[in-house]
C-alpha cells in the first residue's frame, strides 16, 4: 500500500469508529479473529459462542460488551450467591473482622461466578482491570470490610465511563482511605486546633480535660500515602513528571477527607465521649457522603500548587476535587492508562501507536473510557495479536470452566484455593501496584504444576491434556 | 513416575550443588509484629516492670521467671528449649533492632521488611530474590518458601520454588493424562512456556528423587504438629536432600497481640512455645549442617513498652531478631540498649532502634553466604555504607 493510500485507508478506518456502531470494515471475520476476540474480551470461548457470534456478527458483538447494560443478563444473576449485608455497627473489632473476612470470601466466589457465566464479559474483564488498577488489600486491617461496597460502588458503575468520575469514586470510598491512609492524614497545626475544641467540648460536658476521647488519642499529621500513589500508580504514572513537592501539596489537598461510620455522622463529638445522642451542629465546610467525610477540622486551609497549577486557599473540599481536575486531565494521565490497557488487552510490550491513538482518544473524549476501549479492540494491532498474552489464573480457571461446560461447583468458594495455589489470591494483593499484567509474573514452575494439576480436576482425560498444555495457557 | 523427556543438565547441576554443599539461610518471619521485649527480656531494666505490671516476665529464679542469659537479658520461659544453643555459643539475639522508617503499619512494614527498602515502595522485589540474582543462580531449587504464594522476600527475577510440601510440588496423575500434559511442553515452539516447564519437571523430578519415601526427622528431632513446625519440617527435607538449596523461607503467623497477651503463660506464650520448639527441632534434625547453616528470625515491629488498657501491647517500634547456627558467634546479645525510660523511647512510647535491620541482612549475605560487598548495592539498594554488627564468625 502506498503512504496515500494508507493514510486513505487510516481514514476510512477512523470514521468508521467514529460512528454510534462498528462498521464492518477493519474487523476480520474469520474463527480465528472471533476466537481470539472471546479471549481477550471475554472469559475464553464456551462451547457454541464463536457460531453465536458469527451470526450476529463480530463487530456487532463487541459492539454490545460495549454496552453491557444492553445485555440480558438474568441467568447469572440467578447464579450470584446472596451476599451478607454490612451491618451499621459492630459489637467488637472480632466482630468487624470476622464480617470482614466473610464478606471477603463471598465476594471472590462471586467475581468466579462472574467470570464464568456473565453474558456482560468485557465488563467483568474491565471491572478486574480497573480493580486492579486502583487496588486495596483486604488483608490490611479493616479494609476488608469495605471492599465489596468499594467493587460495587467504586469501581463497578464508572468501568466503560469517564476517568475522572471513577477517580473521584476511588478516592472518597473508605476501603482506599483506608489501605492509603488518607483517613488519617491532616494538617498538624489543625489537628491541634481540633483537640483544643475537643477539650472545651469535653469539659462543657464534665469531663475530665485530662482524657482525650476514645479515637482521638491517635497523634496526627501529613500523611502522603495516598497523595504518592494517586499520581505514581492512579494518573500521571512513575515517569510523569511530578516532584516530591507536588507529593506533598496534594496530600495537604486531600487532608480531611477521611471516614466516619455512618451511625456516628451527625454526632461525633456527643458519642464519642457518651454523650446523649442528639445531632451537633456540622462545621461550616464538612460533607458527608455514606461514609466518606470531608472534615474541614482535620483540613489545611493554605494555598497548594500542583503540577503548576495553583489552588487558592481556603477551597475545603474543593481541594482535592480540584486536584483530581488536574491530574485526569494532565496528557501523563492519558498516555499512562492507554499504555495499561493496551498492555492488557493486546500485548506486554504495547505497540506504540495504537498507545498513541488511545491516549489521544482519551484526550479528545475527556477520559470517555468507552471511546478509549472501543479505540483498542477495535485496532489492527488487537487483532494481530493472537495468542500473546499469557492467561491470568484467573483467566485460566474461569476460560477452562468455560471451555469444558463445567459448572461451578456449589457457591464457588472451592475455586479459590485453585486461584490461591496458582499465586492469584483475590482481593489479597497487597502492594498498591496490584497484579502485574505480563507472563513473566504468572509463568513460573511452582504456577505451572498448579495449572497442570487443576486442568486435571476440571477437565476429563481427553480435555484435560489440551487445558493443562501450553496453549491454553495463552490468550 | 513420570518421565523427565529432557536434556539432564539441571541433574547435572544439582550433582555438582551437592558436592560444594551450599551454606544455607532459613528466614523465620513472625508475621504481626512480635513482642519483642517479652520474647527477649530486659529483665535488668526496672522500667520494663513499671511498664507491663500485669504482662511482664519475671527475674530468673522467681516462679515463672525468665531464663537468664547474662544477667540483663533473659528468654521467655516458654523458650527454655533454645537455652541449650544460647550455652554452646549457636544462638545470638539484638535487641533495639528494627527499621529506619516509623510506621506502625503491618502491611507497610511488612513490605519495606521484605523488600529490604524502608520507605520505598515502588520496590518489585524481594532482598533474597536479589540476593539470588546478585549470585547468578542456576536452579529454582536454590531458593525454597515452604509458603503457598512466594513471600515478598522471594518474589522478583530470579527463578524460586514456593509451596506448602515437596508432597504437593508433583503432578498427579488422576486423570492419566499427565504424561501427554509433560510431552506437550516438550513439543512446543513456546520457549517461555517450555522453558519454566522444564525447570517444573526437572525440579520435581530432583527432589521426588532426593526425597523419596516418608521423612523421618533426625537425631530424636520432634517438630510441633503446626503449620510453622511442618513447615520447618519441609526445609530440612529439601536442605538434607542436597539440591542446591541456599535460601529458605518459612512463617510463623498469630503474633498481633493487642488483647490479653498474657505473660508466662497465655496467647503469646503460646506462640513463642511454637517458636521455641519448632527451631529446636529444626536444628536437632539438621545435625551438623548446622555447621553451615543460620536462621534469621524477624518480625515488621516491636511493640509498645507499655502495656494497654486490655492486657495486650499496641504497635510500637524497635524489636529482637534471633540468629542460629555454627556461623554465629553466639552467646551474647548484641546491639545499644537504648534504655525504657521515657525520655529514651521512640516518640516517648516504644523500644527506641539502634540496629538497622539492613546492618544484619547484609552481614548475612556478605559474611554467612558470601555475597561481594561490590554486591550489595544491588542486594540492599539505597542501603549505603554497610554497617556489620559483628554477628557471624568470618
Amino acid at each position: 500500500m502506498t503512504q496515500r493510500g494508507r493514510v486513505a485507508a487510516a481514514l476510512v478506518l477512523g470514521a468508521v469508529l467514529a460512528g454510534s456502531t462498528l462498521g464492518a470494515a477493519g474487523i476480520p471475520k474469520d474463527r480465528e479473529a472471533i476466537e481470539h476476540a472471546l479471549n481477550r474480551l471475554a472469559y475464553g470461548p464456551r462451547p457454541g459462542d464463536v457460531e453465536r457470534i458469527q451470526q450476529v456478527g463480530l463487530s456487532t458483538w463487541i459492539e454490545q460488551q460495549l454496552h453491557p447494560d444492553t445485555i440480558n443478563d438474568s441467568a447469572l444473576a440467578a447464579r450470584l450467591p446472596q451476599q451478607p449485608a454490612r451491618p451499621d455497627n459492630f459489637a467488637d473489632q472480632m466482630e468487624a473482622r470476622r464480617w470482614g473476612r466473610q464478606s471477603v470470601q463471598a465476594l471472590s466466589a462471586e467475581k468466579v461466578i462472574r467470570a464464568v457465566y456473565s453474558e456482560r464479559q468485557l465488563e467483568e474483564q474491565l471491572v478486574d482491570f480497573w480493580f486492579n488498577h486502583f487496588n486495596v488489600f483486604a488483608g490490611k486491617g479493616r479494609t476488608s470490610e469495605w471492599i465489596a461496597d468499594y467493587e460495587r460502588h467504586a469501581i463497578r458503575p464508572h468501568v466503560l465511563g469517564k476517568f475522572r468520575d471513577l477517580l473521584e469514586a476511588t478516592a472518597k470510598s473508605p476501603a482506599m482511605l483506608f489501605y492509603l491512609d488518607n483517613w488519617l492524614s491532616a494538617d498538624p497545626a489543625a489537628a491541634e486546633r481540633q483537640q483544643e475544641l475537643q477539650r472545651q467540648r469535653a469539659a462543657r460536658l464534665g469531663a475530665s480535660p485530662n482524657a482525650p476521647p476514645q479515637g482521638q488519642q491517635r497523634r496526627r499529621g501529613l500523611n502522603e500515602n495516598y497523595g504518592r500513589e494517586l499520581l505514581e500508580l492512579h494518573t500521571l504514572g512513575v515517569d510523569g513528571g511530578y516532584t516530591q513537592q507536588d507529593i506533598i501539596e496534594v496530600a495537604r489537598a486531600f487532608t480531611g477527607w477521611t471516614i466516619t461510620p455512618a451511625n456516628q455522622a451527625n454526632r461525633p463529638a456527643a458519642a464519642a465521649l457518651g454523650g446523649r445522642n442528639r445531632p451537633v451542629q456540622q462545621p461550616r465546610g464538612a460533607v458527608q457522603e455514606g461514609e466518606f467525610r470531608f472534615a474541614p477540622m482535620l483540613h489545611d486551609t493554605g494555598e497548594k500548587v500542583v503540577l503548576g497549577h495553583k489552588i487558592k486557599a481556603g477551597g475545603g473540599i474543593e481541594d482535592g476535587k480540584q486536584v483530581l481536575d488536574i491530574v485526569a486531565r494532565h496528557p501523563a494521565t492519558a498516555h499512562h492508562i492507554a499504555f495499561e490497557l493496551v498492555q492488557r488487552f493486546v500485548a506486554d510490550e504495547p505497540p506504540k501507536a495504537l498507545v498513541d491513538r488511545a491516549a489521544r482518544k482519551f484526550r479528545d473524549t475527556d477520559g470517555d473510557l468507552r471511546e478509549v476501549v472501543k479505540t483498542i479492540l477495535t485496532s489492527d494491532e488487537f487483532f494481530k495479536a493472537r495468542g500473546a498474552k499469557v492467561k491470568t489464573p484467573l483467566e485460566f480457571l474461569a476460560s477452562a470452566m468455560r471451555a469444558t461446560g463445567r459448572d461451578v461447583p456449589g457457591d464457588g468458594r472451592q475455586m479459590l484455593n485453585a486461584l490461591t495455589q496458582m499465586g492469584m489470591p483475590l482481593y489479597m494483593c497487597q502492594p498498591p501496584t496490584g497484579y502485574d499484567d505480563t507472563a513473566d509474573t504468572w509463568v513460573s514452575a511452582g504456577a505451572l504444576v498448579a495449572r497442570m494439576n487443576i486442568a486435571q480436576r476440571i477437565a476429563g482425560p481427553q480435555q484435560a491434556t489440551s487445558i493443562g498444555g501450553p496453549e491454553f495457557q495463552r490468550r | 513416575m513420570l518421565s523427565l523427556g529432557f536434556a539432564p543438565g539441571f541433574l547435572t547441576r544439582a550433582a555438582a550443588a551437592a558436592d560444594a554443599r551450599k551454606r544455607l539461610l532459613i528466614a523465620v518471619f513472625q508475621r504481626g509484629a512480635l513482642d519483642g521485649l517479652n520474647m527477649l527480656v530486659p529483665f535488668g531494666e526496672t522500667e520494663y516492670y513499671r511498664l507491663r505490671p500485669s504482662i511482664g516476665i519475671a527475674q530468673p529464679g522467681r516462679d515463672n521467671g525468665a531464663v537468664d542469659l547474662d544477667g540483663f537479658f533473659g528468654l521467655h520461659p516458654r523458650m527454655a528449649p533454645l537455652k541449650p544453643l544460647w550455652d554452646k555459643g549457636l544462638l545470638a539475639a539484638i535487641h533495639a533492632c528494627g527499621s529506619p522508617d516509623s510506621t506502625r503499619s503491618h502491611f507497610d512494614a511488612q513490605d519495606y521488611m521484605e523488600s529490604a527498602t524502608p520507605g520505598v515502595k515502588s520496590t518489585r522485589d524481594g532482598w533474597l530474590n536479589r540476593y539470588l540474582q546478585a549470585t547468578h543462580s542456576t536452579t529454582p531449587l536454590q531458593g525454597v518458601a515452604v509458603t503457598r504464594q512466594t513471600p515478598r522476600t522471594m518474589q522478583g527475577r530470579a527463578a524460586t520454588l514456593a509451596f506448602a510440601g515437596v508432597d504437593e510440588f508433583a503432578i498427579r496423575d488422576t486423570m492419566g493424562s499427565a504424561r501427554a500434559i509433560e510431552d506437550s511442553y516438550s513439543r512446543t515452539a513456546d520457549s517461555l512456556l517450555s522453558g519454566s516447564a522444564r525447570e517444573a519437571f526437572e525440579a520435581m523430578g530432583v527432589l521426588r528423587k532426593a526425597t523419596a519415601g516418608s521423612y523421618q526427622p533426625a537425631n530424636g528431632a520432634e517438630y510441633p504438629r503446626t503449620p510453622f513446625g511442618r513447615s520447618l519440617q519441609e526445609i530440612a527435607r529439601i536442605a538434607k536432600a542436597d539440591v542446591g538449596l541456599e535460601v529458605a523461607f518459612a512463617e510463623s503467623t498469630g503474633w498481633d497481640t493487642h488483647v490479653n497477651q498474657g505473660a508466662d503463660n497465655g496467647q503469646l506464650a503460646g506462640r513463642l512455645d511454637d517458636l521455641a520448639r519448632g527451631l529446636d527441632a529444626l536444628t536437632r534434625d539438621l545435625g551438623d549442617r548446622m555447621a553451615d547453616t543460620v536462621i534469621l528470625t524477624m518480625s515488621e515491629f516491636g511493640r509498645a513498652a507499655s502495656e494497654n488498657g486490655n492486657g495486650g501491647t499496641d504497635h510500637g517500634h524497635g524489636n529482637a531478631m534471633m540468629l542460629i547456627g555454627g556461623p554465629v558467634k553466639g552467646g551474647r546479645v548484641y546491639g545499644k540498649w537504648p534504655g525504657l525510660r521515657p525520655d529514651q523511647r521512640f516518640e516517648a512510647r516504644d523500644l527506641a532502634v539502634t540496629t538497622d535491620f539492613r546492618d544484619v541482612f547484609a552481614e548475612v549475605v556478605t559474611a554467612h553466604l558470601g555475597a561481594a560487598q561490590a554486591a550489595l548495592p544491588k542486594i540492599i539498594p539505597g542501603y549505603g555504607t554497610s554497617k556489620p554488627v559483628g554477628i557471624i564468625r568470618v
